[in-house]
């Protein structure tokens, strides 16, 4: 999950990392009252989980409590690069001597985390990595023996931050750590880190992303969830704990079990969707192994009240599920939803005790029930009818 | 032969007496794996009897394999115990640790790793949030249908359980040395890699299939990987082409990040070593039989 930048900084007060002084307010008269409370000029700031807001526009200057007021007039509601800001930051301005770069990330290819730093920060990550690859410090940093004292001050030497300010952002380092690891974070980065004329470090931006596998260790990370900003599809299969994810022009709802069998589903609809005008898949839905009716039900709950679906995919090899258990789920889905079941089915059982499942579906005879017995075959037939529809 | 489990393997399960452990210890009994005994601390010194077989229930992994000789653990514990039991598996300095348990916490297995490299790697891990590793009519640790393919000529290395499953159904006319299901999280221990070098050098592999999915580097990895040390014939299967960025599909690690781990690029990459990929499941079937029977 990730945060916004108020989220990421308020995990970074609780740390000991220092922040300026602000808050997130939703309208402009509040964003002037947040001025006055903060007092001197502020910066007001865009809450979209996306880079490049202030290319955007999304950041701006207030000298005053009425001109933090114009501001945020003007920067809520605006769309950065698709996101609605519904959301603004009110924060002190900060005079800025020099802006650094840092991060703390999982290194997969490695197995283990990594410390980027650099003296060279403010700008896209991304584009530094390439134009000045030397500027960028990366430092491996053992799961185990962590960041200490000692460890920050090599990664704040291989940065090459400048020597009167080393001290300050070893210790900003080592905090920054602490809530890496204390949050169950898999990213913590701050673009820029500055240092002010008092050569204080500080946390200027910060963008967090947080592991959702360690939520059962973390029961006040789910306040964090921004259910405004949440597709209504996803927050409901979210609320029945469906694995499910919208997306974006597709017509054919597809439900599979096992995660890399539904992305594999996915693919084969959309090149089966290729000889039918273009149709695509429409979400992602993995219903895991033990596919119970109501799991079933549940999942087409969800697909048949997206109004983009036309068609749906039912595939499941019967792995650990056995498909005779699949087959009644689906016809127990199908009583269950009723009348407000209405686009056609494509139903695809393989595996285990497939005899049996596919003859409770044939059994059932259900109107909108087609069985068809390869996951290809299935694809095109599932195409086609959303491409008829 | 096989690759890393064999009809010799003494297999032992953490977790044993939970629901999930049970039910896959039938199940694996069944598909005639050498179960030797279980582990759960708090109900240690006693019997469960699984599949009509009695199994003691040691306190530790150390003390189970000083009773039974076991030199494989198939790990069922729950995601919240799970760093502890695996730990506790590489400190006993057991061969191989299957770690089925999904949803552990990134930064436990980074630290679980971090913890068997510093051990010297004595423990071989494969997992988290996998389907184990099956060497058909010989054994099988984890959750792999034993019954939807016998053994045979091809090996099998895979993130994903259900595609592993699939492309075993597709292909069960010929069989497989080994099937091994590698997860789909983030840090995992045993690599696409790993297991390319174990069936490039197992005499009973001739072919082998290798699936991948979206995220992270680890195909294109392996790609470099073949090019420079297979000599057997590969081919190759990747999921999640239309899946967007910055969004997890299922699996923890599946994630397109960027320009970073797109299935193209994975495609390209295996391609490039002179991996043959399909473009579905049943193309990729199709392809390795054509492959044999060429």
């Amino acid at each position: 999950m990730d945060l916004y930048e108020y989220q990421a900084k308020d995990l970074f007060a609780a740390h000991g990392v220092p922040v300026l002084p602000g808050r997130t307010v939703e309208t402009a008269d509040d964003a002037a009252a947040a001025a006055a409370e903060i007092g001197g000029a502020v910066v007001v700031k865009a809450q979209v989980k996306t880079g490049g807001r202030g290319k955007a526009g999304g950041v701006k200057l207030a000298r005053t409590a009425d001109e933090a007021k114009d501001k945020a007039g003007a920067i809520l509601g605006m769309d950065i690069k698709g996101h609605t800001v519904h959301r603004v930051l009110v924060t002190q301005a900060s005079d800025i001597e020099e802006e650094y770069y840092f991060s703390f990330l999982l290194d997969r290819s490695n197995r283990t985390f990594l410390a980027m730093c650099s003296a060279e920060g403010g700008m896209e990550i991304e584009q530094l990595a390439v134009e000045r690859p030397d500027a960028l410090a990366r430092i491996p940093v053992d799961a185990i023996t962590g960041v200490d004292r000692a460890k920050a001050a090599e990664i704040v030497a291989a940065g090459k931050i400048p020597a009167p300010v080393a001290d300050q952002a070893a210790d900003v380092i080592v905090k920054l750590w602490e809530t890496f690891v204390a949050e169950d974070a898999t990213l913590v980065e701050v673009n820029p880190l500055v240092r002010d004329p008092q050569d204080n470090v500080i946390a200027l931006d910060g963008k967090v992303t947080l592991d959702e596998n360690a939520g059962f260790r973390h029961p006040d990370h789910a306040a964090l969830v921004d259910e405004r900003t949440e597709n209504p599809l996803e927050a409901k299969a979210k609320a029945k704990n469906l694995n499910y994810v919208k997306l974006d022009d597709g017509q054919v709802g597809i439900i599979g079990n096992g995660a890399g069998l539904v992305m594999s589903t996915l693919d084969v609809v959309a090149y089966a969707g290729e000889k039918h005008g273009g149709v695509k898949p429409a979400n992602f839905l993995d219903i895991g192994g033990g596919a119970s009716a109501q799991v079933m039900a549940d999942g087409l709950d969800v697909i048949l009240g997206d109004p983009d679906v036309k068609s749906v995919f039912v595939n499941v090899f019967g792995g650990i599920t056995a498909c005779d258990a699949v087959a009644t789920g689906i016809v127990e889905a199908l009583k269950i939803l009723g009348a407000s079941a209405t686009k056609p089915l494509v139903v695809r059982l393989d595996g285990n005790n497939v005899l049996e499942g596919r003859k409770i579906l044939d059994d059932a005879n259900h109107p909108l029930v087609t069985q068809v017995d390869t996951m290809d075959n299935a694809a095109d037939k599932a195409a086609q009818l959303a491409a008829g529809a | 032969m096989s690759i890393f489990l064999n009809e010799n393997s003494k297999v032992i399960v953490q977790g044993i007496t939970g629901g999930e452990g049970t039910k896959h210890s039938t199940k694996m009994l069944a598909a005639g794996t050498n179960i030797v005994g279980g582990v759960n601390a708090r109900k240690a010194g006693t019997t469960v009897t699984i599949g009509g077989k009695d199994l003691s229930v040691f306190g530790t992994v150390e003390e189970a394999i000083k009773e039974t000789g076991a030199d494989v653990s198939v790990v069922f514990v729950p995601p919240k115990f799970a760093k502890d039991a695996v730990i506790e598996a590489i400190d006993s300095g057991i061969g191989l640790a299957v770690v089925i348990t999904e949803g552990i916490p990134v930064h436990d297995s980074a630290y679980f790793w971090a913890h068997a490299c510093a051990k010297g790697n004595a423990t071989r891990i494969i997992g988290p949030n996998c389907p184990g590793i099956i060497s058909p009519g010989k054994s099988n640790a984890g959750i792999i249908p034993a019954d939807i393919a016998g053994p045979g000529r091809i090996g099998l290395v895979s993130k994903s359980g259900t595609l592993t499953y699939q492309m075993m159904y597709e292909l069960r006319e010929i069989g497989f040395s080994t099937a091994i299901g590698i997860g789909g999280d983030p840090v995992i221990g045993t690599t696409h890699i790993d297991a390319l070098e174990a069936f490039q050098a197992d005499p009973e592999t001739e072919a082998i299939v290798m699936i991948g999915e979206i995220g992270g580097d680890a195909e294109e990895r392996a790609a470099d990987f073949i090019k420079a040390n297979v000599t057997k014939p590969v081919v190759g299967y990747v999921a999640g082409f239309t899946a967007p960025e910055g969004k997890t599909m299922g699996h923890a690690g599946a994630i397109v990040s960027g320009s970073a781990g797109t299935a193209q690029a994975k495609k390209e990459a295996l391609e490039a070593a002179g991996v043959k990929v399909g473009k579905t499941p049943s193309e990729t079937a199709a392809l390795m039989r054509e492959l044999l029977a060429g």
